[in-house]
């Protein structure tokens, strides 16, 4: 990658923050592993979300400082974490009773690929060598309500990862409805990818050209 | 009278048997049962089907086991974990067999077949890979896969505090699977920090009633993986 196109689109951190934007107050959130977990810091003012992490625990807290914390009070992705005031615990089957329930408001996630059906591809490449680990994204796109990821908008390669259909393994069929990329926020629509928002200094003609599908541009009246 | 305590590890897993089908409680090191564990592999049986959502760390516990080569399947979500180097190798040389099921599911199906429930339809994995060869049914206009209980020949879940009726509490996100396995293990073997008698547990308390649970072991300080892990540890040492 190229130092020119590192400073163009938004950061990491940048992206979680714009995806908290359109958290709505009092949401039960599931965040995937990796940049999901940066959202946390970028709760907007006067809001309140709760965290579900599918280990068993509503009401994640913050991670401890390095070294801290308990082994046995950990996230999904085996990190330790603090549990907030209220917070409460509970085994595996209620756990993923209340991902398939629909009680879970939102999940974000990361990806390998989207489409532009919304079919999602985030847990193999199905390399033949690889060894297959899918942990609960498929039961999370299956259940949660709705499904937003949060991707780099092209692999480390320059591959874009919206596309017209996913040719790695999916984790689910139509499941997103949002995608937060560096370089733009996009709808999944019944139309394809649909434009909502450019990141600043960010051109539609660059962003098309590093998609691998049609992007709609927004409506102006 | 009753009374569920066994006096060791080792005679608690004593009479777990060759190609048993044996369920394993944590997720990674949280309620990992390593004392029942390291019991078992020293105990010798072998040509083992194994459930977990993991394949453990370093080469302690759950890893340890498998490493000994006592276990012919796994039965699994999430078999890449750091650490996570014994697992690969005897997958690949074809040593171990892998099962992979997603984490609900997995959950489910240890829930329902503990609760005499021998099948169920989900939405979970629907339209890909993972569903391949199973039946799909559409209830409601939606598409759901039929997914099939699972039970086993024994159990081993650490609990924080047990009653001699078997009664458990859990200690935070160490409760994870241990509930659902309890029930689906034919017999289940719980390791506890401290064992009290019956009534000093509150009823409104007990997370595992007692019903689920056979034997109970006192392991007052049991080991954590990831500090096995960062002293180079190994079992056998």
């Amino acid at each position: 990658m190229t130092t020119s196109e590192q400073v163009i689109g938004r950061t990491r951190e940048q992206m979680a923050e714009r995806v908290a934007l359109d958290i709505p107050d009092g949401s039960y959130v599931n965040l995937g592993i990796g940049i999901p977990e940066l959202i946390t810091r970028y709760v907007p003012e006067g809001r309140e979300f709760i965290y579900h992490t599918e280990n068993g625990l509503l009401g994640m807290g913050p991670s401890p400082a390095e070294g801290e914390g308990e082994p046995e009070l950990i996230n999904a992705g085996k990190r330790r974490v603090s549990a907030i005031d209220g917070a409460c615990y509970f085994h595996h089957a209620d756990s993923f009773a209340m991902i398939r329930g629909g009680h879970i408001d939102l999940c974000v996630l990361g990806a390998l690929q989207v489409a532009k059906n919304g079919d999602l591809a985030n847990w193999s490449t199905g390399g033949k060598d690889a060894i297959p680990a899918v942990g609960g994204a498929m039961d999370l796109v299956a259940g949660v309500k709705t499904i937003y990821v949060i991707t780099q908008h092209n692999t480390k390669h320059g591959d874009p990862k919206l596309v017209d259909a996913c040719t790695y393994p999916l984790t689910g069929v139509g499941v997103v409805s949002r995608i937060y990329t560096d370089l733009a926020v996009i709808e999944v629509t019944e139309r394809g990818f649909q434009l909502v928002e450019l990141s600043p200094g960010v051109s539609f003609e660059y962003v098309q050209e590093r998609t691998g599908a049609e992007l709609i541009p927004i409506a102006t009246e | 009278m009753i009374n569920k305590q066994i006096s060791s590890p080792a005679e608690a897993v004593a009479d777990i048997f060759d190609g048993a089908t044996v369920m394993v409680g944590g997720f990674g090191e949280a309620g990992s049962p390593i004392e029942l564990i390291h019991a078992l592999i020293d105990q010798g049986a072998t040509n083992l089907t194994v459930v977990n959502n993991n394949t453990g760390s370093g080469e302690v516990g759950l890893a340890a086991l498998i490493q000994a080569g006592r276990v012919s399947k796994m039965i699994c979500s999430y078999p890449r974990t750091a650490n996570s180097t014994v697992f690969p190798k005897l997958y690949h040389s074809g040593q171990t067999e892998l099962e992979l099921v997603p984490q609900g599911t997995l959950a489910e199906r240890i829930r329902a077949g503990g609760a005499g429930i021998p099948a169920f339809y989900t939405a979970t994995s629907v339209g890909t890979p993972l569903a391949e060869g199973k039946e799909v049914r559409n209830i409601d206009g939606r598409d759901y896969v039929l997914e099939y209980g699972l039970t086993a020949d024994f159990s081993i879940i650490k609990g924080l505090v047990a009653d001699t009726y078997g009664n458990l509490i859990f200690n935070k996100t160490a409760r994870n699977f241990a509930p659902v396995m309890a029930m689906a293990g034919r017999t289940t073997i719980a390791q506890a920090a401290t064992v009290v008698a019956p009534g000093k547990l509150d009823p409104e308390t007990i997370i595992t009633p007692g019903i689920f649970v056979q034997r109970v072991v006192h392991v007052e300080h049991p080991e954590y993986e990831s500090e096995l892990v960062a002293k180079g540890a190994t079992y056998p040492s």
